[in-house]
């Protein structure tokens, strides 16, 4: 499943970002930090053999959703704000990374322990637009409507929150 | 030069899953904490599309697109509730964020 030497040039820019999104003060270079991210794992979608998955990545994540969240955070100057240290009696922190090692143990348990994750998989077979359209449309297309009402009750809650906001 | 397997996506998988979840205990700012979801979503994804590779299965990576759409639907209606509550309580600090009333 790829090139030793890329994945881990990939795998290392995401951890990079990822770590500067969470330590980053400033939200714009959070931001700026989850769009390289989102876009190293988008070509990692594309060396796994999806590339309909790594089209739709970049446009929909690294392009709609993090736009978005630009445009509220400089919308409200948040970029700005100081961030007070965590106050509630401290507790918060200890806790946060006693649960981080426990997940990372229980998730390297998993990927280390077992021999099904050894495998590095048949040759892929052809999985363009074509084929992952129809599967959606022949096996997903229940889950395809619901989805688009989803999207439509989101578009409507977020008309309400911003209407109701306005008049007080 | 060792090979490639599912287990080091897996891997990576984890371990950006892990710092979504530091993210959302240990940032105060909102917006930092969505964004750490939204990471942690990711980090799903990623795992989704590396079995589906390992499977040459194609629902996996139907799985993903459906995620992708849920994500877009929740940062909406997300970033309008936080937006909503900058203006009253001019802070998205969540400590801040104690009262249910406005």
């Amino acid at each position: 499943m790829g090139n030793p030497i890329i994945f881990i040039v990939l795998a290392a820019i995401a951890l990079a970002s990822g770590l500067g999104m969470l330590l980053s003060r400033n939200a714009v270079h959070s931001a700026l930090f989850l769009v390289l991210n989102f876009s190293t794992i988008a070509v990692l979608f594309l060396i796994l053999n999806a590339p309909f998955l790594f089209v739709t990545q970049i446009i929909i994540y690294a392009g709609a959703i993090m736009v978005l969240f630009l445009f509220v955070v400089m919308l409200l100057g948040a970029e700005r704000l100081r961030e007070a240290p965590v106050e509630i009696g401290g507790w918060q922190v200890p806790l946060a990374l006693l649960l981080l090692v426990a997940l990372l143990v229980v998730s390297g348990v998993v990927v280390f322990g077992g021999d099904a994750l050894s495998a590095t998989g048949d040759p892929p077979v052809d999985a363009g637009p074509v084929e992952v359209g129809l599967t959606l449309f022949e096996s997903y297309v229940f889950p395809f409507e619901v989805a688009s009402v989803l999207l439509l009750v989101a578009m409507i809650g977020v008309v309400v929150l911003r209407t109701r906001g306005k008049n007080g | 030069m060792a090979e490639v397997t599912v287990g080091w996506y897996i891997a990576l998988s984890a371990v950006l899953f892990a710092m979504g979840v530091a993210g959302v205990l240990l940032r105060r700012n909102a917006i930092i904490i969505f964004m750490s979801v939204e990471l942690m979503l990711n980090a799903a994804n990623l795992a989704f599309v590396a079995f589906a590779r390992q499977m040459n299965d194609l629902n996996g990576q139907v799985l993903v697109f459906f995620v992708i759409t849920v994500a877009a639907a929740e940062v909406a209606v997300g970033l309008a509730l936080i937006v909503a509550i900058f203006r009253t309580k001019q802070s998205i600090n969540i400590d801040d964020l104690r009262t249910l009333k406005g």
